[in-house]
Order: structure tokens, then sequence, then C-alpha cells
């Protein structure tokens, strides 16, 4: 797990005690697109679950975990984070 | 019908970038901004997006982000979202490729066109 994946993964945990969390680096699926480097990194699915997103409309969960994760969305960094924020309970 | 409104940007204003969303939001009730045209998304998740407003069959207005980086840049903050594509329906800001997604298998995002009115129920 590269250094990104990391901090994704601990600042996810400190800010929203998920009880479930899933961080893919899917960078080698986009070799050749807009946004790979060679060092990969650049490209991760996210999936979270977490209390704190019980009552929380889809949009608000999502800048949440966005502005958790402020510096590694920055230009040059992670090109995309496909996200899925959950509640406990739900599909 | 689906056509690009990226080159109507207003000339003169304190912030056109701003000025020029506004206006697009206002003028067109379903705005995806999205990086490449309808007919031919440059990235996987706009394309997406494009297929699934194609499959319930509204009617939208792309406007491609990578004509522009103000634009790029613009829509950002004028969301307060980090990433493309951006739907809006009726000058509200819905959400992005996973919220769309989410939304079409939940089965909420007709009802929620209907709703609003940009789609025949």
């Amino acid at each position: 797990m590269g250094a990104t994946a990391d901090a994704i993964r601990r600042k996810l945990t400190e800010a929203f005690q998920p009880s479930v969390l899933e961080v893919v680096d899917q960078s080698h699926l986009h070799a050749g697109h807009a946004g790979h480097r060679p060092e990969g990194e650049t490209h991760f699915d996210v999936a979270i679950t977490s209390d704190a997103f019980t009552g929380v409309g889809r949009v608000e969960r999502q800048r949440r975990v966005y502005a958790v994760l402020k510096d590694e969305l920055a230009p040059d960094r992670v090109h995309a984070l496909a996200l899925k924020a959950r509640a406990p309970g739900e599909a | 019908m689906t056509d690009t409104a990226a080159d109507t940007l207003p000339a003169a204003e304190a912030d056109p970038v701003r000025a020029f969303i506004a206006k697009t939001v206002a003028d067109y009730p379903v705005v995806l901004f999205m990086k490449g045209v309808p007919e031919q998304p440059r990235c996987g998740f706009s394309a997406q997006v494009v297929q699934i407003l194609d499959h319930v069959g509204v009617d939208f207005v792309g406007v491609d982000v990578l004509q522009d980086e103000a634009l790029r840049q613009g829509i950002k903050a004028y969301s307060d979202w980090p990433t493309i594509p951006q739907l809006y329906v009726k000058g509200e800001f819905v959400g992005g490729c996973d919220i769309v997604r989410e939304m079409f298998a939940a089965g909420e995002l007709k009802p929620l066109l209907t709703e609003k009115g940009v789609l025949a129920a």
C-alpha cells in the first residue's frame, strides 16, 4: 500500500471511526488516461461505512469526506476518488 | 437533445466564470459540467453520468470544462465540490458521478427529475 493510500486510510479512520473502510488503488486501470502517473496512486476507490453518516444526505457525506482528504485531492495528487459513503445498515 | 453551452461566456463581469455558471444553471433545467461533450466524453466518470441521463431519457446540456481552465476550477469553487462531473437540476447541485450512480441504482433519480418537472412522469 502506498503513502497516499495510507494517508487516506488514516485520515478517514480518525475522522469517521468507520465500521467498514476499503481503500483500493485503481490507478493501474487508468494507465494512459488523464491524470495517471507511472508511480500510481492517482485513482482510488473508497468505500466507507460510518455512524457519522446516519441521517446525513449524499452530498453532505461526500463533502465531509472530501474536506478530510483535501490535501490528497489537491491537483497533481489524487486525480479521481470514487466514493461510497454509507451509514450502517445501508446497502 | 443535448448540446454544449460552453461557448456562451459573457465577456465583461466582475467574476465572469461565476456569472457564466450561475446563468447556465438558471437558463437550462438540467446541466452536466463534464469533461468532453455528451457525444464524446473524455473521462470515464463523465461518460457514466451521460449514459445514465440518456438512459432515463432526460434532456440535458453538457458543459465541457476542459475548454476553459478557469471554468474547470470555477465550477469546483461554485459547487464547493472538488471533482468533475457535476450535475445541476433546476439550479440545484445534485452531485457527482458517485451520487448520480447511487441515486439511479436506488431508483431515486427518475422520481427526482419528474418531481422537478424536467422529465415527464
